[in-house]
């Protein structure tokens, strides 16, 4: 098990194997979406009340998810990257992040595209939509952290501890938010009610679409962190056949 | 930036770390100091590594770095009353002797902002001899100093070895160290 | 030789930093004439009428004070950290979260006690009633303190960073809002004349939180700065 894991932490033996992983993500990611696109748009009945308004829904929730997702997988490597000193779940959190902020931006996107026809207006205050613009926020805040600090390691750790709070806070975010939400207006929650499966199977055809792709993502991120951080190293001289 | 570097010290001893511009003195002398944590290999103080018994370690050791870590505002009696104080009780009588000692005395109610360079240094320097340690770290201690404050210092560095202490030291130039001939530590 | 007790290591820390602070006034009522101008600017930019100010009032003084406590954070390890102080400190043999928890709290002193006293003041030019007072006063004391021991571990992350003091912001108020949240409606409920106890305990809830567990992300932050 550790020698397996020592081997995956090598630079060399991690730039190869992400190499060969990353079609195995890649085209079941695209096969996934496309038939979720496909059986969202096309097959799905059109809902009773919103039309053909609530199709967006098969972009936005796992957007949503996923943004959630990603900022969980982001402070697990980095707790990970704390306490066992290990530079590749590091590099996993931070080439996490901008992949995860997309998701929040794409969620935000369609959450406010959604609401125009259903609320009459491109922004509305809603529980759901607030939190993820604070968590788009969080998002943007580590990679501005990252971006400043210029020696790799310290960049590395610093960004780990502020992962961490953030993690801490997310929940009590979010349940502030909805109480405060629940004060000031009733409940517009952005709510999909109840849905037959047929309504259902592309949405998690898509989740998991989503979530191959975000691992074809990560991995080709990987690989140039791999570049960027060992460019002087031999091995990748012969790899890159330079 | 280091590599392959070997180095230990043991009581009596004042281990001079050398080496031009640009060699990682400084690295060197905060990794041993514990603030700086080594990419491979360990520090070892009476056998153990300084990363499990750190408040140990820490209790052992004064470190002086390129700054002089006084504050401008507070005065040289202050300076030494709370940078000392965080570790040991002391007296203010102890503190005065060793400003006397250090020659500085007359700058004890002045903020340590209107001392020279070189009674800064002295004025750090008083904190190393009150910590009471049993390891200095000293990171370039001659810096600003007048022929009269190296002689000083050295003897200083000399008679802490010489009651049993010991001192690792980065100077880029020659030491004269009374009674003692430090061990010389090369970077290149 | 008599190594120095943790309080005692404290109170020494402590009263240090309040008479470097206090040598340097200008430093510590710099954040209460902000506080001071910019909740100025609301009469002037909405409109004089009570009604309306009293409406804003809540929302106006906590956003104003929380401003007013992040303009102060950037300085709360800067100079220690610059002039090696901070190295010292970390040498020291004491507990790191035990000396990142005492300047937390200095810092408070100096920066977030001074806009908790003068908020009455404030919240009294945006015609909020005297009966609210109580509420503003210690709505603020918990958000001033929850802001300063939260806001301590960006403090510590962003040290020796370019372009710190907007960093710090960016990391710092995304993680306040919640405690704006309670604040805000807690002040807003006594405005109105409701009972304010329920978002002040989950403030106090808060304020316990960013107590217990900020000085150890701090002193972990501080760590990573030194290297």
């Amino acid at each position: 098990m550790w020698k397996w894991f020592h081997m995956l932490a090598s630079p060399p033996h991690f730039y190869r194997i992400a190499g060969l992983t990353i079609p195995w993500f890649g085209w079941p990611a695209l096969v996934l979406i496309l038939v979720g696109l496909y059986g969202g748009l096309v097959l799905a009945p059109a809902d009773y009340q919103q039309g053909d308004g609530f199709r967006i829904f098969y972009v936005h929730v796992p957007s949503a998810i996923m943004s959630m997702m990603v900022y969980g997988i982001m402070a697990t490597a980095a707790a990970i990257g704390l306490i066992w000193r290990m530079k590749l779940a590091h590099a996993v959190a931070a080439a996490s992040a901008p992949i995860g902020a997309w998701f929040t931006f794409c969620a935000l996107a369609t959450g406010s595209l959604w609401g125009k026809p259903m609320w009459g207006t491109w922004w509305e205050w809603d529980a759901r939509l607030t939190s993820e613009l604070i968590l788009l926020f969080l998002y943007l805040g580590y990679i501005a952290l990252r971006s400043s600090i210029e020696d790799p390691q310290r960049a590395d750790r610093a960004s780990a501890v502020l992962a961490l709070v953030g993690v801490i806070n997310l929940p009590i975010i979010h349940y502030s938010v909805v109480w405060w939400n629940s004060l000031h207006q009733g409940s517009t929650m952005f709510n999909p009610g109840a849905m037959s499966i047929e309504m259902k199977w592309p949405a998690l055809s898509m989740l998991f679409g989503f979530m191959l792709y975000y691992g074809a993502v990560l991995f080709v991120r990987l690989r140039a962190e791999v570049i960027r951080r060992e460019r002087n190293a031999a091995w990748l001289r012969q790899e890159l056949a330079l | 930036m280091l590599k392959g570097v070997d180095l230990d010290a043991s009581p009596g001893e004042v281990v001079h770390v050398a080496g031009p511009n640009g060699t990682g003195k400084t690295t060197l002398l905060r990794v041993l100091a514990g603030l700086l944590p080594a990419e491979g290999g360990e520090v070892y103080w009476r056998g153990r590594s300084i990363r499990r018994d750190r408040d140990e370690y820490n209790a052992e050791l004064a470190y002086l770095g390129h700054e002089n870590a006084l504050k401008g505002d507070l005065t040289a009696f202050e300076n030494l009353h709370y940078g000392v104080g965080v570790r040991r009780d002391l007296s203010g009588t102890e503190i005065e002797s060793t400003l006397d000692h250090l020659g500085i005395l007359r700058c004890r109610d002045l903020p340590a902002r209107v001392l020279s360079a070189g009674q800064r240094r002295r004025l750090a320097m008083s904190r190393i001899l009150l910590l009471g340690a049993t390891l200095w770290i000293l990171d370039e201690p001659f810096t600003n100093l007048d022929v009269a404050g190296v002689g000083l210092f050295s003897t200083l560095i000399g008679d802490h070895a010489a009651a049993g202490g010991m001192a690792l030291l980065a100077a880029h130039q020659g030491l004269d160290i009374p009674g003692i001939q430090p061990r010389l530590a090369e970077l290149d | 030789m008599q190594t120095t007790g943790l309080l005692k290591a404290g109170g020494l820390l402590y009263s240090r930093d309040l008479r470097l602070a206090f040598r340097r006034w200008e430093q510590v009522t710099q954040p209460v004439v902000f506080f001071l101008m910019v909740t100025t600017l609301f009469p002037l930019a909405l409109s004089p009428e009570q009604a309306q100010l009293r409406q804003v009032a809540a929302g106006v003084v906590w956003v104003a004070a929380l401003l007013s406590a992040l303009l102060a954070l950037e300085f709360m390890f800067r100079s220690d950290y610059e002039d090696g102080t901070l190295e010292q400190l970390v040498l020291s043999g004491q507990p790191l979260w035990w000396l990142a928890l005492v300047k937390a709290f200095a810092h408070w002193t100096v920066s977030g006690l001074p806009l908790v006293v003068t908020s009455p003041l404030v919240a009294a030019s945006l015609a909020v009633p005297t009966g609210a007072m109580m509420t503003v006063v210690a709505s603020l004391l918990l958000g001033t303190g929850i802001l300063s021991f939260l806001g301590a571990v960006g403090a510590g992350l962003t040290l020796g960073v370019r372009r710190g003091s907007v960093l710090l912001s960016l990391l710092v108020l995304p993680l306040t809002m919640p405690a704006l949240i309670f604040g805000a409606r807690a002040v807003d409920m006594a405005i109105m004349g409701d009972e304010p106890a329920g978002p002040l305990y989950l403030l106090g809830a808060l304020f316990i939180l960013s107590l217990t567990l900020g000085p150890f992300a701090t002193s972990a932050a501080l760590k990573v700065s030194m290297e």
